[in-house]
């Protein structure tokens, strides 16, 4: 039996910033978790993160990480995951700023 | 202090300049990541959870009030107006955007500081005894040597690839305070018979396989200390493993070869390098010891502090707790604790930077240091100006009088910025410092070091806290270890598990735990919780941490 495929999102730090970016269905970096392509095949997750790692002009340290089918897009399985969503829990930096 | 000639200011202009390009060459694309990394790294630039992290070389920890208005002046132009002061005496800015790098770099070049060297496999900042040339107990002050190693190990081109990261701390006093015997070299500076000479331990170090340093030399006179690192620092650089990152650290090669081995090899290799030092070096040690003449000190009559002391019981709790004993009877030691009851251990504003340099300005000789406990330090201060001082300190906020005590917490920054960590550390340190804050427990409890890594790596030095906290992921959860009767002194002992970890919401009721043990148990309030955890062992504190086992076990 196949063993089952936890869904992913591609995800980085974008070059400029360094702040955490997610790769959108249509190839754009996004900063917003819910709007990243969630990747349910494994083969398509595979040929979506060698695509990605090929922009390093653009970004750094591509990766998958686990994400879920949540009501408004994909949502983080990790804690790491989670925080990076939302920036430090001892000031409101990061992405919680901008919200 | 120590202020920089042509040759270093030449130096680090130029680093700038190459970095300068290469960060340009990185945005318009001509660098890939993996060619750029390095580059990167070997100027402190990190990439971190969230955002770029660049760290600053504070060499052992001494700074003036110039320098630490312009890092104040960095925090607030490039980054989000506040630093974080690190366990090795750096400062860390958590924000920087790659395109500004450069200009921080030229900014903190202009008042003599840099980033070099503190990443990658070299030999990083020399730190030492945070309270050096002011206090009483000392036979040497520890910077001038660190000094000398500074401008000997950078960019010296035999040690840029060493086998993993090389750290070397020095103390002039017997009352270990740089922690010594965890670095990978822990020099102690002796007197003997009138001369100066060097203990020297080798293999010291935290993370994954802690491990106290081992008497490498008993005495080392101080014309052989040059060519006898570089002969230490070669035979790791030959034996050190490159194979495996976890086993790449000299103590590893240490414990791997033997001590007695590395003693016979490092002989050789300093029979071999000793002609090569002609005594340049030992000219240059003894300009650079100038460097670092004592201040001129002021004798000032007054007995403002006696009645203060006597009148003012804040003042007199912030001076039990926050002074220590100067090398003069008319001085004192004053340590700024950043460890306010829930704040970031080691953070510090722009604004408190600001206020921190115009005291060392105006009441300490313009000197301040940096702890690896991750407080400021003005070494210098009349007695009979601290009663200024600590209103000064108070109105900034800058006042807390926990030195030492459940709140002082050494944490590293965790999984709220670290790409390595695997939990997170901050809260758990804000969290213990309210919650026996609440309790009033604290100065009833007395001496007490906490210290929290968030992974294996230890930069929060767990291992050597009294009582120690590591943060792992269990299987997708954040969960806690901890550890008991660390201690990073002269007497440096790793400190012992206690069992099975906590999740994050019972981390704080198990240190609650333990600290009522040591509460119920202790002969009396002289008896530190370290004194009672070496007299009674670990059981009864286990015995207080796992309840259910204890009572399964009773049954």
């Amino acid at each position: 039996m196949a063993r089952s495929f936890t869904p992913k999102v591609v995800t980085a730090n974008a070059l400029l910033e360094g702040d955490v970016v997610y790769l959108s269905i249509d190839d754009r970096w996004v900063r917003d978790h819910a709007q990243a392509e969630l990747l349910e095949d494994e083969a398509h997750a595979t040929i979506r993160l060698l695509d990605a790692s090929a922009r390093s002009d653009e970004v750094v340290g591509v990766y998958l990480a686990d994400a879920r089918r949540g009501p408004n897009g994909p949502e983080p399985v990790h804690f790491r995951e989670v925080f990076r969503t939302r920036g430090p829990s001892n000031y409101p930096h990061g992405k919680q700023e901008q919200v | 202090m120590y202020l920089y000639n042509d040759f270093d200011e030449a130096f680090l202009r130029e680093r700038v300049a190459q970095f300068s390009a290469q960060v340009a060459r990185r945005i318009d694309g001509s660098l890939t990541e993996e060619e750029f990394k390095p580059l990167r790294l070997m100027n402190g630039l990190y990439l971190q959870l969230h955002a770029y992290m660049l760290r600053v070389a504070i060499p052992y920890g001494t700074l003036n009030s110039r320098q630490m208005r312009q890092l104040a002046m960095i925090a607030e132009r490039w980054d989000k107006g506040y630093g974080h002061f690190t366990t090795r005496q750096n400062i860390q800015y958590n924000w920087p955007k790659l395109e500004d790098v450069p200009a921080m770099l030229e900014a903190l070049a202009d008042v003599g500081m840099h980033a070099i060297q503190t990443s990658g496999n070299t030999i990083r900042n020399v730190t030492a005894d945070h309270f050096a040339g002011a206090s009483a107990d000392e036979v040497a002050d520890p910077r001038p040597v660190a000094e000398l190693i500074r401008q000997w190990s950078t960019d010296h081109p035999e040690f840029q690839f060493l086998p993993r990261k090389f750290k070397v701390a020095v103390t002039g006093s017997p009352n270990d305070r740089a922690v010594t015997a965890a670095h990978d070299i822990g020099l102690r500076i002796l007197r003997r018979e009138g001369e100066i000479g060097y203990q020297v331990l080798v293999g010291g170090g935290l993370g994954r396989t802690p491990m106290i340093g081992k008497v490498l030399s008993e005495f080392l006179p101080q014309e052989d200390l040059l060519p006898y690192l570089e002969a230490i620092v070669a035979v790791y650089n030959l034996l050190g493993r490159r194979d495996n990152k976890y086993k790449a650290r000299i103590k590893i090669t240490v414990h791997e070869t033997g001590l007695d081995e590395i003693r016979r090899l490092v002989g050789e290799e300093f029979a071999a390098r000793k002609p090569l030092f002609k005594g340049v070096d030992q000219e240059v040690l003894s300009k650079i010891e100038h460097s670092f003449d004592s201040p001129n000190y002021l004798s000032i009559k007054s007995d403002r502090f006696d009645k203060t002391y006597a009148t003012n019981p804040a003042f007199r709790s912030f001076v039990d707790r926050n002074v220590d004993k100067h090398q003069r009877e008319d001085y004192a030691i004053v340590s700024i604790s950043l460890k306010k009851h829930g704040a970031t251990p080691g953070d510090a504003t722009a604004e408190q930077m600001r206020v921190m340099a115009d005291l060392a300005e105006e009441f300490g000789h313009d000197e301040l240091r940096i702890s690896h406990e991750q407080n400021v330090i003005l070494p210098h201060i009349p007695r009979a100006f601290l009663p200024d001082l600590y209103q000064r300190l108070r109105a900034a906020d800058l006042a807390t009088a926990n030195i030492g005590l459940i709140s002082d917490i050494i944490a590293c920054p965790g999984m709220d910025y670290c790409a390595l960590a695997t939990a997170r550390s901050i809260p758990v340190a804000q969290e213990i410092a309210t919650h026996f804050e609440a309790l009033k427990l604290e100065h009833d409890i007395g001496p007490l070091k906490i210290k929290i890594s968030g992974c294996i790596n230890a930069c929060g030095h767990h291992h050597v806290g009294h009582i120690g906290i590591l943060g792992l992921d269990r299987a997708g959860v954040e969960n806690y270890q901890i550890t008991l009767g660390g201690t990073g002194t002269e007497d440096a002992v790793i400190g012992e598990r206690t069992g099975p970890g906590f999740a994050y919401d019972q981390i704080i009721p198990a240190i609650e735990r333990i600290v009522k043990a040591y509460l119920a148990l202790r002969e009396g309030p002289e008896e530190s919780f370290l004194d009672a955890y070496r007299r009674l062992g670990m059981a009864p504190f286990k015995h207080a941490l796992y309840p259910d086992e204890a009572k399964r076990d009773a049954a």
